[in-house]
């Protein structure tokens, strides 16, 4: 077997750096369909894997790909896919399925431009509020948009700890600039890549209760084959697993699978400040976007306008605190997306009108460039 | 037991008994079918700690949440798709999925057939009612032409499939089919399946009197009649000869039984050998 963890100097692109952190996770399954942006992932894994005991394979469709995840999941095996939105539309009803029964895994979107088949190889922002609300009913989830190559394996290998610290699905919202550009990536030394897994059972088996939580409301989870005789179902559950059609089971349900994100925000929620201490004007963005947003800042602050970034590395939970902390301190917001206002509207919500937000937004298929953020700094205000 | 207890439910290790009674009709035939594939499990010798149920969505795919093994109810199409997941990480376990004509054929019928391509080393079990009995009784990819179902009210134009042909098209190295009149014959099936190693298909002809009988003037006792009288059994049937004619009779039994490497196998070989420099 070849070692899971290569570790050194490399470049390359922001998709190959996703399939080498969730190596490092330990991720060891992989189900997918190919689709650019997100192919390169798919077929480095498939060269990888196999020889690092993992297991690969191309599914018939995402719907499949992402039923095979969580499949592997249950099998006790970290596991992942990669897709684009298209492919991220058809994985929608199993991601509610992997809410609802609580089972870890990463789902990477590298974003291109939509809506439908839109401009395939060029990339967008477009998802953000899919991520948030795209399969039905309502739930909490964790997404996370990196910006550089870099970011993308640790932020992928931090997406798995996550996911099998709070047992759901994470999201990694990356974007076709950020998968395809190619930097400078370190692979650090397997002793430094701090690894999560499930917490396992104790106890007696023939007491054991599938959805009884531990102190942080999340449960722990036993694999397939361990001798304790799981339901797992995508019907509202109780305690034991088992279906429960009633009102007050459901709340329950939903209490604690939104209140085991709620209640975790600030092991959750990651930003990023980027001379914001002093600002008067706050950007907020993330992906490759909040790279055009630190150039605008610099550009601003040569220009003696006080400006700062508040970048988002985690998009959802959405960190609403900082928001309104932010809001009692600056004279104003700048949402910097390449999207027409998704998380625009997010930031004016928690702003509730006590300054001005303007958004600098595009439809995609280009980064948006400083110049039209620095525009904006020095007209609006 | 204790004196005065009525005895308990021959398969009630496989069973969670706290889970009963189930939410099948009266006269249904998914029970039977679901027995038979418990006994199956119980006379395989296989330890039950390493059999798991998958099922999608439907009436059929509530086995899941009755047996008492590691067991899992997913999403209506896509227990075959999770089930190759689980197997793929897990080689150890044995994996039945045990769902619907609807789940697996029409909804998740492109995920049949690929994994059956793949043979992916699992059993699956279908309760071929004619219809989507959980949802009132609509058309099916299995409807007989001209049936009656609320969304065929002038009678089914559609063709229905001829299961084992997919399946035998498919790639499955086991096809097999029978009706819960002959659970006998079934429960050997499924048995001989879960040992065998590659895709395996079981067809069970099963009554939904509530929702297809009714509407198609078969009683329940009438359909288990015609599983009597108008049924041959044909061990090694071409699949092409199975189609369901109730008028040529309904050929019943083992059609396909043969071996070739599975995905995992050619994985392992294909896949995961370092290859000399
Ligand atoms: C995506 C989706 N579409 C539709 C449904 C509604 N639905 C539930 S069960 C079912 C049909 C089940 O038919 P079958 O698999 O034949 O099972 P049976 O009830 O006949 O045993 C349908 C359409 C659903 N649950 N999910
Ligand atoms: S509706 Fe039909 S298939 Fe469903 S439980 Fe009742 S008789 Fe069985
Ligand atoms: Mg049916």
């Amino acid at each position: 077997m070849k070692p899971a963890i290569n570790t050194g100097e490399y470049f390359i692109t922001g998709d190959v750096a996703c399939a080498e952190g969730a190596l490092a996770a330990g991720c060891r399954f992989f189900g997918g369909y190919p689709i650019t942006p997100a192919t390169e992932i798919a077929e480095h894994l498939s060269v990888r894997l196999p020889k690092v005991g993992g297991t690969f394979i191309q599914m018939e469709d995402e719907i499949a790909a992402m039923a095979a995840v969580l499949g592997a999941s249950w099998g006790g095996v970290k596991s992942m896919t990669a897709t684009s939105g298209p492919g991220f539309s058809l994985m929608m009803e199993n991601i509610g399925l992997g809410i609802c029964t609580e089972t870890p895994c990463v789902v990477v979107n590298v974003q291109r431009v939509g809506p439908s088949t839109g401009l395939p190889t060029q990339g967008a922002q477009g998802d953000m509020m899919q991520a948030r609300w795209g399969s039905h009913g309502h739930y909490e989830i964790i997404a996370l948009a990196p910006f550089s190559p870099q970011e993308l394996f640790y932020q992928t290998i931090h997406a798995f700890n996550l996911s099998e610290t709070y047992r759901l699905p994470v999201l990694i919202m990356t974007d076709e600039m950020v998968g395809h550009m190619s930097e400078k990536v370190i692979i650090p030394d397997a002793k430094k890549i701090k690894t999560v897994s499930r917490c396992k059972p104790k106890g007696r088996k023939n007491r054991f209760k599938l959805y009884e939580p531990g102190p942080n409301l999340v449960a722990p989870m036993p694999a397939a084959g361990e001798g304790y005789n799981i339901h797992v179902t995508g019907l509202t559950h109780d305690t034991r697993g088992y279906p429960d059609m009633t009102v007050e089971t459901h709340k329950q349900m939903m209490d604690r699978l939104i209140g085991k994100i709620r209640g975790n925000l600030n092991d959750i929620i990651q930003t990023e400040s980027y001379r914001l201490d002093d600002a008067e004007i706050a950007i907020v963005s993330y992906g490759i976007s909040a790279r055009t947003s630190s150039a605008a800042v610099d550009e601003a602050r040569k220009r003696g306008i006080k400006a700062g970034l508040l970048r988002l590395i985690t998009v959802w939970p959405f960190p609403e605190d900082k928001i309104r902390e932010l809001a009692n301190r600056v004279k104003g917001f700048v949402t910097v997306e390449i999207n027409l206002g998704q998380i625009h509207l997010e930031v004016q919500r928690c702003i509730g009108g006590k300054v001005p937000a303007f958004l600098v937004g595009d439809a995609g298929g280009a980064v948006i460039p400083p110049d039209r953020v620095l525009e904006v700094l020095k007209e609006a205000f | 037991m204790k004196p005065g207890h009525p005895p308990g439910h021959p398969l009630e290790d496989l069973l969670r008994t706290d889970r009963i009674p189930s939410i099948w009709c009266p006269g249904c035939g998914i029970g039977t079918a679901f027995s038979s594939c418990l006994t199956a499990i119980k006379e395989s010798k296989i330890d039950p700690k390493k059999v798991v149920m998958v099922s999608g969505i439907g009436c059929s795919g509530r086995a899941a949440g009755y047996v008492k093994l590691d067991s899992f109810h997913t999403t209506h199409g896509r227990a075959i798709p999770f089930a190759t997941g689980l197997k793929l990480a897990r080689p150890d376990l044995t994996v039945i999925v045990f769902s619907g004509d609807g789940d697996l054929f029409a909804i998740g019928g492109n995920h049949f057939i690929h994994a059956a391509r793949r043979n992916i080393d699992i059993t699956v079990v279908c309760v071929n009612n004619f219809n989507y009995g959980m949802t009132g009784g609509q058309a099916a990819a299995t409807t007989p032409s001209m049936a009656k179902t609320p969304t065929t009210p002038y009678g089914n134009p559609e063709t229905p499939f001829n299961l084992p042909l997919m399946a035998y098209a498919s790639g499955a190295v086991y096809v097999a089919r029978w009706t819960i009149l002959h659970s006998r014959d079934l429960t050997e099936s499924i048995n001989e399946s879960l040992t065998k190693t590659g895709f395996s298909f079981i067809e069970v002809l099963s009554p939904c009197p509530v929702n297809y009988g009714r509407r198609n003037k078969e009683k329940p006792l009438d359909t288990l009649k015609i599983y009597k009288d108008r049924t041959i059994i044909k061990n090694k049937a071409h699949p092409t000869q199975v189609d369901l004619d109730y008028e040529k009779g309904i050929i019943l039994g083992k059609f396909v039984d043969v071996d070739r490497p599975t995905f995992g196998e050619s994985y392992a070989k294909i896949c995961r050998q370092d290859k000399p420099e």
